[in-house]
Formats: structure tokens, sequence, C-alpha cells
């Protein structure tokens, strides 16, 4: 067994830098790596780049290193729910590229699983496919994009072994699987941190050889962004 | 003249036995509350769950699981979880049967804008690009006419698109209108609701042939 485990988030992040590029898992506030954030925030490392679905809200989730303004760049599908980003953004001290969802998780497995580039129908004739390559296939365009290039991907897991193996809980799942290995260093955090051998190889979602670092992550807020009921009666 | 709860009654008319649906944000979520019962249908949410159920009932609520409008909801027998690659491959490729989404503008030859407005701020387009390039069928949920009371079914959409010859039918308040390489074919009137006050409406092509029939709802 290879042992990917570290005793806390302070060893986990060792060697990020100012100006780097992070994947951040997560949709909303659901599955993002908490405990990586905070510790971003605690180091205060500036001029960073994210990719990640979204940008939090004001006061949690990505919106805690906007608020610090450590972030020069947003790579995101859909940022809404946060006035900090919106301030940034319209002066202009905050660039976003914004991406096609579905382009955005695929550029982040194109990165895990080695390839360069990929041919999507998203986006063909809109302002996202500006300047890029275009192809048809079978009588229909398609948009040439490229795998992302990370220096860190921090992702949040249900459960993982020290070999780094992790299973991930119902829609927290989202971006973090096509996040691991898809950067130099993947960086897991999860809820609970086992033994290997605790966990049955057959319910494994992400296999251990996508992260070089895990660690049991501390105080799960786990936010929730829109509470939606209905009534017993 | 339909309401917003009428149009997602019609529109829930289109969902057929043994379809996978990907529902938009507003008046496409309020579909699945009037899809006939004595069919099966899976709901999917792009953020990587198909077999939505309703929302939870208060106290059972669970952060983890959540639709792509961030609401938290519940699953059914036959629910599965997969992450946003997987999610976005089930749209790319065509296995999801019918996506209903709401719009800005829809054009006579099926292009559609519902992500900017230049001047505002633009929130991003999030999974939508992604569905209206892929998907087989897609209805398109809105009103007739913008708040000024401008028709939002053109000859040429004038905001940014989203996608470009996708839409394929469209249900408003006023009418149900199928895109075709003519135009815009009026198929039904919502009850009380004339061809003229329709052509009125349109700023695209119309195509009217023979009676128009109105809706039953």
């Amino acid at each position: 067994m290879i042992r990917k485990t570290v005793t806390n988030v302070q060893e986990a992040l060792r060697g990020v830098e100012d100006g780097m590029t992070f994947m951040l898992g997560g949709f909303g506030l659901c599955g993002i790596p908490e405990n990586a954030i905070s510790e971003l925030v605690r180091l205060g490392i500036k001029d960073i780049t994210c990719i990640s679905n979204n940008a939090g809200v004001d006061d949690f989730g990505l919106g805690l290193l906007l608020q610090k303004r450590q972030i020069k760049k947003m790579i995101s599908s859909y940022v809404g729910e946060n006035d900090e980003f919106e301030r940034q953004m319209l002066s202009g001290e905050l660039d976003v590229e914004l991406t096609p969802q579905g382009t955005l998780a695929e550029k982040c497995r194109a990165a895990q699983a080695g390839f360069p580039a990929f041919y999507t129908p998203a986006g063909y004739g809109t302002e996202v496919a500006e300047g890029k390559e275009a192809r048809d296939f079978k009588g229909k365009m398609y948009v040439l994009e490229h795998a992302y290039e990370a220096n860190f991907s921090f992702v949040k897991a249900w459960k993982g072994d020290d070999a780094g193996n992790l299973i991930f809980k119902g829609t927290a799942r989202n971006f973090n699987p096509c996040m691991c290995g898809a950067a130099k260093i993947t960086v897991a955090e999860v809820e609970e941190l086992v033994p290997a051998g605790d966990l049955d190889p057959n319910e494994i979602h992400i296999p251990g050889i996508f992260i070089q670092r895990i660690f049991q992550g501390e105080h799960y807020e786990k936010r929730i962004e829109q509470r939606t009921v209905r009534s017993r009666n | 003249m339909l309401d917003k709860i009428g149009i997602a009654k019609r529109i829930a008319r289109e969902v057929k036995d043994g379809y996978y649906v990907n529902l938009g944000i507003g008046i496409p979520t309020l579909v699945a509350n009037y899809v006939r019962d004595d069919i099966s249908v899976e709901f999917q949410s792009e953020n990587g769950v198909l077999g939505m159920g309703p929302f939870p009932y208060e106290g059972e609520e669970d952060a983890d699981i959540i639709n792509a409008g961030k609401q938290t909801i519940t699953t059914l027998p036959g629910a599965s979880f997969f992450d946003s690659a997987t999610s976005f491959g089930m749209i790319r490729g065509k296995h999801v049967d019918l996506t209903i989404l709401g719009a800005m503008e829809v054009a006579e030859n099926g292009d559609i804008a519902n992500w900017k407005i230049p001047g505002k701020m633009v929130k991003g387009m999030g999974g939508a690009m992604d569905l209206v390039a892929s998907a087989e069928n897609i209805i398109v949920a809105m009103m007739h006419t913008n708040k000024k009371g401008e028709s939002k079914l053109l000859k040429k959409c004038s905001l940014p698109l989203t996608g470009v010859g996708c839409v394929k039918k469209v249900v408003t308040n006023l009418g149900v209108l199928e895109v075709t390489s003519k135009g815009f074919r009026l198929l039904e009137r919502a009850p009380g609701v004339s061809v003229d006050t329709i052509k009125e409406a349109t700023e695209g092509t119309l195509l009217i042939e023979g009676d128009v029939p109105e809706m039953t709802v």
C-alpha cells in the first residue's frame, strides 16, 4: 500500500504559492473543500487562478478568498449569488473566464485522462467559441477545447482511506472526481478517513493513484444555499 | 392565455413514457409536478443526479443532495448519483431524451439566447450551452413577450446566443409553436387567445396553416 495520508491541512497544502492555478471541487456550496479554502485564506497567498464551477457566496466557499482579494482570475460556468464577486468583476480587479459547465468538467477530466484537447458542440456559434478552432464531424460543428493545467487540485470526499481511495456522497460528488489527478498535486480532504482495507474495493469511486495527499477534514459546515422543503400536510 | 403553471402543464404533455428529462430553472422546474403519474419518467439534474424526487420534508434536508438550482431535493427509487463529466456525457451523448428550458429570445431558425444581457451583470451560462448544443429535443418555456411588451420570438436574436439552430418547440402563454425551416409554425392557441393576438406578438415569421386549434390543458 502506498500511503497518502498527511497529518493536517497545513501539511496537505505545502508548496502552494502566489500566482498558482488551483482546481477546486464543488457545485455551489455542495461538496466544496472547506478545509483547503480556509487554509488558503490563512496562508494569504495572492494572485491565484481558480478553476471552480462557482465562486461561492459572500461569506462562504470561494467568497472567503474573494473577500481577501487573493483571486486574480476565476474560471467558472456560473458566478451569481456573490456581491463581492460582482464588484471586483465590474471594477476590473478580477478576471473572469466563463465556460460552459460540461466543457469545464471535461477540461478537468481531459487533464486527468491525458487528453490535450477535445471537440465539443457546446458553445459553437456563440462568443465562447470565438478564436477557437471549429470543425465539422458528420455534418455537425464542434469547437476545440484544451485540457486545463493546474498546480493543485483540492477535492472533498465523504470517505477516504490511507491509500487515497475516495468515496463521494450524493451530489457532493459533482466536479470532485473529474479534478482528481488533473493537477500536478491532488489534495483530498474527507469527512471520514479510515485505514486501508476498511473500504470495499468494489465501492471506490476514485482510486488512490489520482491522489497525492489525503487528510481528515474538520468542522464541516456544509452550508445549504437554497433550503427548499415541503410541508407534511 | 396561460399563466406559468398553465405553460408547465401544457409542456408536461410532451413528456412521454420512458423519457429521461432535464429541466431548467424557473417554469421548467414546475413541469415535474404535472407529468402523468401512469408513465415512467426520470428527471436528471446536471450537477449529478438521475431520479430526482420532490423537495424533502422539513428537517430531512441533506446539504449533500441538491439540484442544479442548488435547492435541497430527494431521490426516488432507482435514482443514481454521478460526477459532472459523466452528467454532461449523458447530455452530449444524447441519452437524455428531452430538455426543457427558459429563454430570453428564440429566433425562427431555432437559435436561442438565454444567458447574457450586454451591460448587465453576467452570471454565466451554467450548463445551458452544453444542453442546447447536444439535446435532440429541446422545448423552450417562456412568456411570448418581454416586460416591455416586445416579442421574444424573433427573426434573429438580438442578445448573445446560447446555441444555434437547436430549439424544436416553444410553449408560451399564448400558444405552442414549432420551429421549422420556414419559421414558427403555430400548432395550438392558448385558451381564449386569437390567431391575430399571436400574430401581433410574434416578430419572427409565423406560419398559420388552416384552423389552429385551441389547446386543452
